[in-house]
């Protein structure tokens, strides 16, 4: 166990520094350097710039240094907690991005505790109940699920609510708390605003969890110890649940090292359909007036978030799955 | 002990004497010697064919590729003339039958603006029947995009360019142009999109999957650890950061094949795990075993041998990776970073229905996600028909 949480968390940290690197390229790949462009902001809004600024920022990203020695200055800042300044807002990147990460990670974790919350009881009727009419609905469901874009989807249900239903579905919170200060009952409020998104974000994800879930189970329930377990007269839910769902589940809780990047992803798309406060719409805006601190930041925060998230799941792996445990003694 | 697995002898040499009687033993029905005769590929045609979601999936994936290769006869308008009188204008229904004769029609639409929310108007004139022609001439183009023509599937009055007299079968987008004529190109766009970057991927996930399965060791744990790294970043934002800096004075060819080359990037992985796992299972094959001690070169052991048997589940894999591709590619697109217009693609129709209120009034403009969706789920269940069908003997 401990060589796996080892293994782990020297994957964790490869795949952080492989995000570092992909942001600074995102942050340097647009043509001229950001104090070119740093300067032509100010003076659009009517700052002044210095002469001694300009070398000031040059030295301080090391601007007249081979790309590698920009980079490490680059990571030197971040370190210390200065993501630079967001040109189009004229504020530290910090500031802009607020607690717009944070709501990122709520719907994507909602997405996957609903994805979870679902899938698990689905697949294990479909299993159990093969070719029942239940088990045909959700694989139709399903199908549907996995062939509709989340976006696609985000945009059917806001004109379904628009047209049939004259509800603005969007959004995250109710429009008295959406600027007020963080307090219990706009956390209740945005509670109640979550299952929508999550369910749109999770859709796709789920439709294959109910596959796998269902494919593993179907394996597991023709093997002898069910057979055994059933002529000793064990009572049939007990018999389910205990034994072949328990092994039904490895490979279903390994998938969810890669679900948790793939709804993060997908959040970003829908955030903008339904208008979700997260950092979806900042990113966008941010690419197209190519603030590229502000995007290269949101980049690595998400990836960082992502790779976090992730190394939670592994640990939900361990707790399930005792083999792992014993696999590393 | 392997003595008795030979068969007897006087059983061989009775068959030796070519005697009927010694057939006997083997007589087999048609049906199975059909079967032990056939090859490979046969058996998995056959296999597949039993798969009638499948067999229907395909036959629609061949539509939408007949589609793909006659874009511009099929579309009646230029898609890129526009036309401020015909904005939003709602889609037409054919008649087939005008006084029982074949002979299809629209009804003539008559637009004005409305005097008091200055909204554009349109009324169906019901005493104007405009007569549809089949292989009528409208814009010029080149026919397989080698012989310049101006003839199309169908049209009005030839040389009819007055903004009500035309058809508009799925109605009009905000600028007035012709919404079925540009589905047409955007689907030419959209399918290939998929096609050219699943090659890109695939040709990847081939070189480094092989070496990784083939290779073994530190190879293969290096690539896989690549894998695992970019399979736990999220996707779309690093699409878009890349999707982003393509410079703006780009052609639209440039842009396409930058954006085809960002989506294969990052989806090469899945075709990787799946070259890379035949590999190992196929290392320890007897067959494999057999060239090796008959030694065969490397590269003809791979090539003579293994990728033959292997081929089927990469031909699965790939049909299973192009929707993913059809995806992303709309995705970017409908967040403008993909494909710009002038382009026409799926994502960038999409992009007009972007906010309710727009689709709250013109939801046609919405048409264009049932192609997308249609052929996301054709390409999955012609994926799962073929992985069932990829090993026969199995």
């Amino acid at each position: 166990m401990i060589a796996f949480l080892v293994r782990r968390v020297l994957m964790a940290v490869v795949t952080i520094w492989a995000v570092t690197v992909l942001s600074f390229l995102i942050i340097q790949l647009p043509p001229g350097d950001y104090v070119t462009s740093y300067i032509a902001q100010m003076s659009l809004s009517g700052g002044i710039v210095t002469e001694a600024d300009v070398i000031a920022l040059r030295q301080q990203y090391g601007l007249d240094q081979p790309i590698y020695i920009q980079y490490i200055k680059w990571m030197q800042q971040v370190l210390r907690g200065n993501f630079g300044m967001a040109m189009e807002w004229g504020r530290p990147v910090l500031d802009v991005i607020g607690d717009r990460i944070w709501l990122t990670m709520i719907v994507s974790a909602a997405a996957i505790v609903l994805t979870w919350g679902l899938a698990l009881p689905i697949g294990i009727y479909s299993a159990v109940k093969q070719y029942s009419f239940g088990d045909y609905l959700f694989t139709f469901i399903g199908f549907i699920g996995i062939a509709i874009p989340s976006f696609m989807l985000a945009l059917i249900l806001m004109y379904i609510g628009f047209r049939y239903f004259d509800a603005n579905i969007g959004g995250l919170f109710s429009p008295e708390y959406l600027e007020a200060p963080w307090s219990l009952a706009k956390v209740w409020d945005m509670i109640k605003h979550l299952p929508l998104p999550a369910l749109v974000l999770g859709l796709g994800g789920t439709a294959q969890m109910i596959r796998i879930m269902r494919a593993n189970l179907l394996d597991e329930l023709r093997k002898p110890y069910v057979v055994t377990a059933r002529a000793k007269g064990l009572p049939e839910t007990r018999l389910i649940l205990k034994y072949p769902v328990r092994a039904a589940l490895n490979p279903f809780a390994s998938t969810i090292g890669y679900l948790f990047p793939y709804v993060v992803s997908g959040s970003i798309i829908v955030s903008l359909v339904l208008s979700l406060p997260t950092v979806g719409p900042l990113l966008l805006k941010a690419l197209i007036a190519q603030d590229m601190f502000l995007a290269g930041t949101i980049v690595l925060m998400l990836g960082v978030m992502t790779v976090i998230g992730t190394f939670i799941s592994d640990l939900v792996l361990i707790w399930i799955d005792p083999r792992i445990r014993l696999e590393g003694r | 002990m392997a003595d008795e697995r030979l068969p007897p002898r006087g059983h061989e040499i009775s068959q030796d004497a070519g005697s009927l009687e010694g057939a006997e033993d083997f007589v087999t029905t048609a049906e199975e010697e059909r079967v032990s005769v056939a090859t490979q590929w046969q058996l998995m045609w056959w296999r597949f064919r039993k798969h009638k979601v499948a067999m229907v999936a395909a036959a629609i994936i061949i539509l939408f590729y007949v589609v793909v290769v006659l874009a511009d006869f099929l579309a009646y308008s230029d898609p890129h003339a526009s036309e401020a009188k015909r904005s939003l204008l709602p889609p037409q229904g054919i008649h087939l039958f005008d006084n029982g004769r074949f002979s299809p029609f629209v009804y003539a639409i008559e637009g004005k603006r409305d005097m008091k929310t200055f909204k554009r108007v349109y009324q169906v004139n019901l005493d104007k029947k405009i007569p549809i022609k089949f292989f009528a001439h409208g814009f010029p183009y080149k026919f397989l995009g080698l012989f310049p023509t101006d003839v199309h599937l169908i049209g009005v009055e030839a040389g009819e360019v007055k903004t009500e007299d035309a058809i508009f079968l799925l109605g009009t987008d905000m600028l007035g142009r012709d919404l079925f004529s540009r589905l047409m190109l955007g689907t030419r766009t959209s399918m290939t999109i998929g096609l050219v970057g699943v090659t890109l991927s695939l040709l990847l996930g081939i070189l480094l999957g092989g070496l990784s399965g083939f290779y073994g060791g530190a190879i293969d744990n290096l690539i896989q650890r690549v894998i695992e790294i970019l399979r736990s970043i999220p996707t779309i934002p690093l699409w878009m950061g890349l999707a982003a800096a393509l410079p703006t004075y780009w052609s639209v060819t440039q842009i396409y094949f930058a954006i085809t080359l960002i989506i294969s990037l990052i989806g090469w992985t899945e075709l990787a795990r799946v070259v890379r796992g035949r590999f190992l299972s196929l290392r320890e094959e007897d067959f494999v075993m057999a060239a090796e001690l008959a030694g065969c070169s490397q590269m003809r052991i791979i090539f003579r041998h293994m990728v033959p048997s292997f081929l089927s589940h990469i031909i699965a894999a790939t049909t299973l990776a192009i929707p993913a591709m059809i995806i992303s590619e709309t995705s970017l697109s409908f967040l403008g970073l993909g494909l710009r217009p002038p382009a026409i693609s799926w994502g960038v129709l999409l992009q007009d229905a972007q906010n309710v209120q727009t689709l709250a009034i013109s939801p046609w403009l919405m048409i264009s996600a049932i192609p997308v969706i249609i052929a996301i789920l054709s390409f999955n269940f012609l994926g799962d028909g073929l992985r069932d069908a990829a090993d026969p003997y199995g």
